[in-house]
């Protein structure tokens, strides 16, 4: 399913990341950065929900609006019960959806946002997402300070909120199509194999888009997969060769952009919902303002597994969602 | 040539099965270094073993008591300094590095069960750090009581409990 958007733009962005980011090649690109893990707050959930209302605080400021001139408020994270969204919402008074497809959310907050703006439902939006890297181990994996040893295959979950202000007044981004994917499931059990795990849902998003749109992948100046980390990126690459024959050589993951993979303890790269939008809005969107980049597609991924259904040995599905954001100078 | 590929998609949704596509997946899943893995371990598991016996000996000399008491309090001894360390917050990466050569030992239960303890604590006494403190050392317990039970059992009725 896509979706081609005439007046849809995002005006603002903000992105507050945790230390190890902060470490990374990136850094300078972020708004904010912080120290520890715990942000002055007494646990990893409350710290996860505390980034992202910060950030929605600071893209609102950017904006210079106030939360009563927000029609919808948008946000999904990786804690049970999208916790984090929810708390931030509660201090925010703006209407709010919150929204789970994992690693994919942000890109999925993205289309709702623009199908509801171009359809002048709302006139504007902010779409946020979170992740807290000990957050998510003690959730997904083992206690915080135990540090298991883990296989290369696995990522590290980014800790970052970020937040997008979106409306049908003009700027030098605009959402230009979206595509909304499909669940796939190619047989994958191990929860530390993400990589693998979402590539074909990657490729099966961007053939999608490719064919909706009646383009070629050379169309698009760079394709940006979410978080499929450096071991997926290769699998994707070959899968993309071996079943649709087409060569991805405008192409890069975010997961292996937010990190110095051979410096940083980060196994094969970045991942959580905060992955992807945390590298567009700042890296990318520098690139696209300054006219170095005019075409980009972002395909988050996103693995749709709980540790239950892990624990239960069931294969894990995946999911990608397209969206295609062009530069107006 | 692409439409054609598009077209041939369509036709098949999907044209790599699983097995295939597991292939694939292994193709380009890096191998874990077993050697390298399994000299650390072994060095370092065996200083464990080292600092353990120098224990020994020294309770034993110092508090003037059987070799099997002073065992007791080497355990004890080896169990607070994983808790502590595991406390102080470097002791992941250190557990990260030497993998079976410090999870193996007494000190892997101790961190273990101190790991989880930190991360529930805020959950609650009852709900949190009760619920929870066993979560990944309640395994090793079961199934040491079990395995203690079976080889007891073995030892009773094949040797009469002789040897």
């Amino acid at each position: 399913m896509t979706f081609k958007y005439n007046n849809v733009y995002i005006n603002e962005v903000s992105t507050i990341t945790g230390p190890y980011e902060a470490k990374g090649p990136l850094f300078k690109y972020f708004d904010k950065s912080y120290k520890d893990f715990y942000f002055d707050m007494k646990n990893f959930e409350e710290a996860e929900s505390h980034i992202l209302k910060e950030s929605v605080d600071l893209v609102l400021k950017k904006a210079n609006k106030k939360t009563n001139d927000i029609d919808l408020f948008i946000s999904g994270d990786l804690l049970n019960q999208i916790t984090a969204s929810s708390f931030a919402a509660k201090d925010l008074k703006i209407p709010y959806l919150g929204i789970f497809n994992a690693c994919a959310s942000s890109v999925e907050g993205l289309i709702i946002a623009s199908n509801m703006i171009e359809s002048k439902q709302i006139n504007n939006c902010i779409c946020s997402v979170s992740s807290h890297n000990n957050a998510a181990e003690k959730q997904f994996r083992y206690p915080v300070e135990y540090g298991g040893p883990k296989p290369k295959t696995t990522t590290f979950t980014t800790t970052g909120g970020v937040s997008a202000y979106l409306s049908s007044e003009k700027s030098s981004i605009k959402v230009e199509s979206s595509t909304i994917g499909v669940v796939q499931d190619k047989g994958i059990k191990d929860a530390y194999q993400m990589g693998a795990v979402m590539a074909p849902a990657m490729a099966d998003t961007l053939i999608r888009h490719l064919k909706d749109t009646n383009r070629t992948v050379d169309y698009y100046d760079l394709i940006l997969s979410g978080d499929l980390g450096k071991y997926g990126k290769d699998i994707l690459k070959e899968y993309v060769k071996k079943v649709y024959d087409i060569n991805l050589n405008n192409y890069d993951d975010t997961a292996c952009m937010i990190y110095d993979i051979d410096k940083q303890p980060v196994y094969s790269g970045g991942s959580g919902p905060a992955c992807a939008p945390l590298v567009t809005y700042s890296y990318i969107f520098d690139l696209m303002k300054k006219g170095k980049l005019k075409k980009v597609l972002l395909v988050a991924t996103g693995a749709l597994h709980s540790s239950t259904s892990v624990n239960e040995k069931r294969t894990i599905p995946s999911i990608a969602h397209a969206i295609s954001l062009e530069a107006i100078i | 040539m692409y439409i054609f590929l598009l077209f041939f998609h369509n036709k098949n949704g999907d044209n790599m099965d699983t097995k295939e596509y597991q292939k694939l997946v292994k193709k380009y899943t890096p191998k874990e270094n077993r050697l390298f893995n399994g000299i650390i371990a072994f060095t370092i598991g065996g200083l464990v073993g080292v600092i353990g016996e120098f224990l020994v000996e020294f309770y034993a000399s110092i508090l003037e008591i059987s070799t099997k008491d002073a065992g007791t309090f080497m355990i004890i001894t080896l169990i607070f300094i994983g808790c502590l360390l595991t406390c102080f917050g470097f002791f992941d990466k250190w557990v990260n590095f030497a993998k079976a050569g410090l999870f193996i030992p007494i000190t892997g239960f101790a961190h273990s069960m101190m790991s989880a303890a930190l991360d529930y604590k805020k959950e609650g006494l009852v709900t949190g750090l009760g619920a929870n403190m066993l979560k990944l050392a309640g395994s090793v317990i079961i199934f040491g009581v079990v395995s203690a039970y079976v080889f007891g059992m073995l030892r009773l009725l094949l040797f009469g409990g002789t040897i």
